[in-house]
């Protein structure tokens, strides 16, 4: 009889200290985005609105939480910077005003700086290059990769 | 045969829309007597009011029956219009088609014919009713309150400032209550003793205000109008008469109390001023701690009075007083730690609550305001604050929401904030409930701008781990667990009435409701009054309140004070209880079931009286008579039977 073994915790609390909530990882969005994160008092609105939300395994709402309590990891590790279309829904849409686009850029940007890129020639296929507009793929380029 | 005249309301569709009105009049129209029955669409308009008067004029009526909604609505619109018509205005009643009726039923013939019947059986009911005349007492005017928060404090000030006498009754050594050991008050962030204090010494040199600190309402009889109380001083063992309140005594007593004013941070002498800006600033002496009561020796202080105003032979006095009205703002508590077993029931180190964080923040508190943790005295870098401390939790604690608490627990974040620069406070909460004048604003302050954390969820467990403390919470908005461990926990702990408000119900024969707070007459329309007369409730002894709050209801019970002192004489309602004195056996059943003190036996007469002015007009005793000796006016058991057999169709 072979044994089985659970598998490894997914979800472990969430340790929280001053320099998860407030130093480092979050700061450093708040720069690049010139967002203030805890502006964001969780209502949903940009979530709602978001055209491509049913492609993200976490919300921009729940991102903006995450990004409030310093959760480096879980938000850089999400599809969720790299299926976001860029529309602007969500800042439009912000009852506190903040440009949630903008935080996924810095997201993306602190993400491309840690070396990966998320898109390259070798994922466009013949047909694509042949009927995508350039500007399309080299905005694409520009976002996606470093 | 009384001549009398009906009149049934559809109140709009109300009643129209279930009850067939005009078939209603149409039927009760065809009973003896009934000279007139017709429907209208709003009785209580102008017009409607105007039908009636004109109706009792030109019919010559003698009894009315208005059917329209509960009597506690209108009855004394239509009263009073009768009264204007020239008939006596307990020749009308209402019947209730509405409440009892319309609103409850959806078969229109049956409901039809069940109002039909109701209104049959106030017909039958009218017949017999005499013409009254209300019952006329004199008024003392003078008000007694009890409690010297600032709710007491407010409504104290504000009838005396009207013009009329106040006996102003508190427990503790001085008035202030609980808002003189708060630090600064959301959402403004003014420093509470520095607003408080001006009204506490205005209230200690108001020519119309009787301070009666270190005191207790012992008992209250009477009625509205015309209260005796009698009221227990404690003994202080220092003669305030004389007593400069120097403070001497207070320097020199060896003795360690902790003080319950400080939360327990600090300790002061047996013989002690609860704090330096008490009114009156005079000591009192804990009789428990106090060495020369305890041993017999000491009497450091004695030996330093020189104007010897320490006592120690000195006795509690009981003093008679005689007032009008009583406000009742006793004040509220809070849930005890120990309580709260989840949260460590009081035993782990650096588990305070609210109050005792505000001891921490306060200028004159044990710590000069500077946040040092009570375990070892270091500034606490990481704070975690708990909302609803056993408030919302129906299954272990308290039901309610405690209404303060996330107000307070944002101010002690941000005030915690700005005392330690590079200290994390982080907030749980269920929801975040910011209902007041620029508290929404406050919160977001919080929350965008001072870099507090708030975090959705309840937490779960509060532990100790070595020299940590450590609490397991949740985010809902991540959908992940938290664990802080944590320098300090403030718990936000409900509110709860105190334990004296049980017994002062007892005594003022007032209600409280199902937590124990003061029952108002109506939730919405009186809510400074208690359903008996002569006693206005204010503050949070009636439920959870700010301050603004608290001030503002004193206000309107001190008005409601005030309006009933400027009348020359009161007028009571004069369907009460009445006895045959010829049939009453003196068996004195009424007096024990009388919860108004109404009834008294006669000793000369051997029957049992009724005092008008104090009967509500209940019928307890009507019903516990066992000879039928005692009616109610115009609710006689002949006028019951008749009804009855209305009621079943019959007759």
């Amino acid at each position: 009889m072979s044994k089985t073994s659970l598998p490894p915790p997914e979800n472990l609390p969430m340790r929280l200290t001053r320099d998860t909530v407030s130093e480092g990882f979050k700061k450093r969005v708040a720069e690049l985005s010139g967002q203030n994160p805890d502006s964001c008092y969780q209502c949903g609105n940009c979530s709602s609105g978001c055209p491509l939300a049913c492609e993200m395994n976490i919300l921009p709402s729940r991102m903006m939480r995450l990004v409030q309590l310093g959760q480096e990891e879980t938000v850089l590790e999400s599809g969720t910077i790299w299926i976001c279309a860029s529309c602007f829904q969500c800042t439009v849409r912000c009852p506190r005003g903040i440009d949630i686009q903008s935080v996924m850029d810095a997201l993306r940007q602190i993400a491309l700086d840690l070396g990966t890129d998320h898109f390259g020639p070798d994922q466009v296929t013949p047909e694509q290059a042949a009927t995508v507009p350039q500007p399309g793929l080299v905005s694409l380029y520009r976002k996606l990769s470093t | 045969m009384k001549r009398i005249g009906v009149f049934v309301c559809h109140c709009g569709i109300n009643i129209a829309s279930t009850v067939d009105v005009q078939k209603v009049a149409e039927e009760v129209g065809k009973m003896p007597g009934v000279v007139f029955a017709t429907d209208y669409i709003y009785m209580c308009s102008d017009p409607g009011q105007a039908l009636v008067r004109e109706k009792i004029r030109e019919e010559n009526l003698d009894a009315v029956i208005v059917a329209a909604c509960s009597p506690n609505l209108h009855e004394s619109t239509f009263r009073t219009a009768a009264g204007e018509a020239g008939l006596n205005p307990w020749q009308l009643e209402i019947a209730n088609i509405r409440e009892q009726c319309s609103w409850v039923h959806s078969d229109r013939e049956k409901a039809t014919e069940k109002a039909i019947r109701i209104v049959k059986a106030m017909v039958e009911k009218t017949r017999l009713n005499e013409s009254l005349d209300p019952i006329s007492v004199p008024i003392t005017r003078k008000a007694l309150v009890i409690g010297g928060g600032i709710a007491g404090i407010q409504a104290a000030l504000d009838i005396a400032d009207a013009g009329y006498e106040v006996i102003l009754v508190e427990k503790e050594p001085s008035i202030g209550g609980h808002m003189a050991q708060l630090s600064e008050t959301f959402p403004t962030l003014d420093c509470s003793q520095c607003i408080l204090t001006p009204k506490m010494v205005a209230v200690g040199k108001h020519g119309n205000i009787e301070l009666m600190t270190y005191s207790t309402v012992e008992e209250i009889s009477g009625y509205v109008g015309n209260f005796t109380v009698k009221i227990r001083r404690k003994a202080a063992y220092v003669d305030w008469s004389i007593c400069t309140g120097c403070g001497q005594c207070t320097e020199v007593c060896p003795a360690k109390v902790p003080s319950s004013f400080d939360r327990n941070f600090s300790t002061h002498g047996a013989v002690y001023v609860p704090f330096p800006q008490a009114v009156p600033n005079k000591p009192v002496i804990d009789r428990e701690h106090c060495i020369h009561f305890k041993t017999g020796k000491c009497g450091l202080c004695e030996k330093t009075c020189e104007i010897g105003a320490i006592r120690f032979d000195q006795e509690d006095q009981v003093f008679r007083r005689e007032v009008g009205a009583v406000v009742v703002a006793a004040g509220y508590d809070t849930l005890p730690l120990s309580e709260l077993k989840e949260y460590g029931a009081g035993r782990v180190p650096d588990v305070i609550d609210g109050l005792a964080f505000e001891r921490l923040l306060s200028a004159s508190g044990p710590t000069n305001g500077e946040i040092r943790r009570p375990s070892d005295g270091k500034v606490p870098k990481e704070v975690v604050f708990v909302q609803c401390a056993g408030s919302r939790d129906p299954e272990r604690h308290k039901p309610y929401c405690s209404k303060i608490c996330c107000m307070y627990t944002t101010k002690h974040a941000l005030l915690y904030r700005h005392r330690v620069h590079d200290g994390q406070p982080y907030i749980f909460y269920i929801d975040i409930r910011t209902g007041g004048k620029g508290y929404e604003e406050f919160y977001h302050r919080a929350e965008e701008d001072e870099g507090i954390i708030y975090l959705r969820g309840k937490v779960a467990k509060i532990f100790r781990d070595g020299a940590e403390t450590v609490v397991w919470g949740t985010d809902t908005l991540t959908g992940k667990n938290v664990e802080i461990r944590a320098d300090l926990v403030v718990l936000a702990t409900a509110v709860i009435p105190r334990k004296s408000t049980a017994r002062l119900v007892r005594k003022l024969h007032i209600q409280a409701g199902p937590n124990g707070f003061l029952a108002e007459a109506h939730p919405k329309l009186r809510p400074v009054e208690s359903i008996n007369s002569g006693f206005y409730l204010a503050g949070a002894a009636q439920g959870p309140k700010d301050i603004p709050e608290s001030v503002a209801q004193a206000g309107g019970a001190a008005c409601k004070v005030i309006s009933l002192f400027s009348r020359n004489r009161l007028e009571q309602d004069p369907a009460v209880a009445w006895v045959d004195e010829d049939l009453c056996g003196g068996c004195r059943i009424c007096i024990s079931v009388c919860p108004y003190d109404a009834r008294k036996f006669d000793e000369e007469k051997g029957i049992a009286v009724v005092n008008e002015a104090l009967c509500e007009g209940c019928g307890s005793c009507v019903a516990a008579c066992a000879c039928g000796a005692t009616q109610q006016k115009n609710l006689t058991d002949v006028q019951i039977k008749n009804m009855i057999t209305a009621s079943l169709g019959g007759k």
